[in-house]
């Protein structure tokens, strides 16, 4: 596929569109639907990018966090309006994150900076060279996280699964007090 | 650069929900913005001009591997993507169960503190 | 937690079996084409979460119990660790030492396949017991928003 920077910069306005319209909307279930709507576009923008096997994973793992955020969010009809700003916290805000976006400006235009299009590609080479030969698999990227970088594959999976027991834990219908006995929720 | 920058205003918007919202659950949507932010970075430091998928197949020759887009960002990606939906179900459990304790998600009220 | 119409639930008769597959397909050639364990897995507890909507808890968890889900877990992560161990028969911790097979094959790339199943069990069983919680089990002072909904 050939240039494709004017499908990458629409995506990329039609998120911050609609991060725009998540954060600012008084609505709950409006605001996770938009937040929907961007990660389906982040679907879209990964496919342009040439990584099917990420589009593939960020599509399906959109649908849960969809399913997730709604059941958190259905309890109230809507959020409660904010009566009163806090000025000083959001003047703050402002103003640090026009410096972080100054700074952030300050970096990507430096010319150390590999550009958009040209990666470095130093340990690259060698999973792309030596990924068929020596793991029998077509596809790189299962090559890399499941032979080459098992270990962090590992990791990943302590993590997914810590942080699954740890909401299991929380929504437990009964408690349990110190002595091991069974309180009621 | 300017694909970059974008990225960029993505984190910083998603940050700013995160900081000066007081909704528990807008705080949480912040939270899933700068997931977006950074996977989207990722993959685009790894984007090659005029790349393909970094699939091999049969019969492909060796100029074909030059083109590949970078793996390995994909790879590190592929696990971002997973563990923040862990995450998330953690943060949503923890809403709800605030919700059931205090009637409200308002983080002000919440946090107050009661003698 | 009932279930939806009957529309809704010929439907998804019909589907579920069909998604199953896919999701299957996703993990099992995972080396071949793009997918993997992880994608194939959420495919796989969707499927799940599916049946569990439109015909209520009892019917899904017939299918699938809690305990049994539990057990699925833990099974699926000391599966992926006892793999990482059996390497160190070869040599040093995650060596590849089952077979290699032919390239382009299903049964090919030695331990890439078997770690591609016990993440699709860990991922599938872990979302289905978490969206269990989430939705079924009874919530204390719950105002629902809809009249016949999660009781």
């Amino acid at each position: 596929m050939g240039n494709i920077t004017p499908q990458l910069y629409t995506l990329l306005v039609f998120m911050v569109i609609g991060s725009i319209v998540a954060i600012e909307t008084r609505n709950l279930l409006s605001a996770v639907i938009s937040v929907s709507a961007v990660g389906f576009a982040l679907s879209v923008a990964f496919l342009f990018l040439g990584a099917p096997d990420i589009a593939i994973t960020q599509l399906v793992v959109e649908v849960l966090v969809l399913i997730i955020l709604i059941r958190g969010t259905i309890l109230l009809d809507n959020t409660s309006v904010e009566t009163h700003r806090d000025t000083l916290a959001v003047v703050t805000s402002l103003i640090f994150f026009g410096l972080l976006l100054g700074f952030g400006a300050m970096i990507f235009g430096s010319k150390g900076f590999p550009a958009f299009g040209e990666p470095l590609m130093r340990v690259s080479k060698v999973y792309v060279q030596t990924g068929l030969p020596s793991t029998y698999a077509a596809n790189i990227v299962t090559s890399v996280i499941l032979d080459f970088r098992a270990y962090d594959t590992l990791g990943e999976a302590t993590v997914l699964f810590a942080s699954i027991l740890g909401a299991l834990a929380i929504l437990r219908r009964d408690g349990k007090t110190a002595k091991g006995e069974v309180v009621p929720a | 650069m300017t694909v970059y920058f974008l990225c960029a205003v993505l984190l910083t918007m998603g940050l700013y929900c995160l900081v000066a919202k007081k909704n528990i659950v807008k705080k949480v949507i912040g939270v899933v913005i700068m997931d977006y932010a950074v996977n989207l970075y990722l993959i685009i430091v790894g984007y090659k001009r005029g790349g393909v998928a970094p699939i091999v197949e049969r019969g492909m020759s060796a100029s074909t591997l030059e083109r590949f887009v970078d793996p390995l960002p994909q790879a590190l990606v592929l696990t971002s993507i997973v563990i923040g939906l862990g995450v998330l179900a953690l943060m949503v459990s923890m809403c709800i169960r605030l919700y059931e304790k205090h009637g409200t998600f308002d983080m002000s009220q919440i946090s107050k503190l009661r003698g | 937690m009932k279930g939806l119409s009957l529309i809704v639930r010929t439907i998804t008769d019909f589907v579920v079996a069909f998604i199953v597959i896919f999701g299957a397909y996703i993990v099992l050639y995972g080396h071949l084409t793009p997918g993997g364990g992880f994608a194939g897995g959420v495919i796989i507890a969707s499927a799940f979460i599916l049946l569990m909507l439109a015909h209520g808890k009892e019917v899904a968890f017939s299918r699938l119990g809690v305990r049994a889900a539990h057990v699925l877990d833990s099974a699926g992560a000391l599966a992926f660790l006892i793999i990482g161990w059996l390497g160190l028969a070869g040599g040093y911790f995650f060596l590849n030492v089952f077979g290699r097979g032919e390239p382009f094959r299903l049964l090919s790339s030695g331990m890439i396949l078997p770690a591609n199943i016990a993440i699709a069990f860990k991922v599938g069983s872990s979302l289905f017991l978490v969206f269990a919680a989430l939705a079924v089990f009874r919530r204390r002072s719950f105002r629902p928003m809809i009249e016949d909904d999660l009781s």
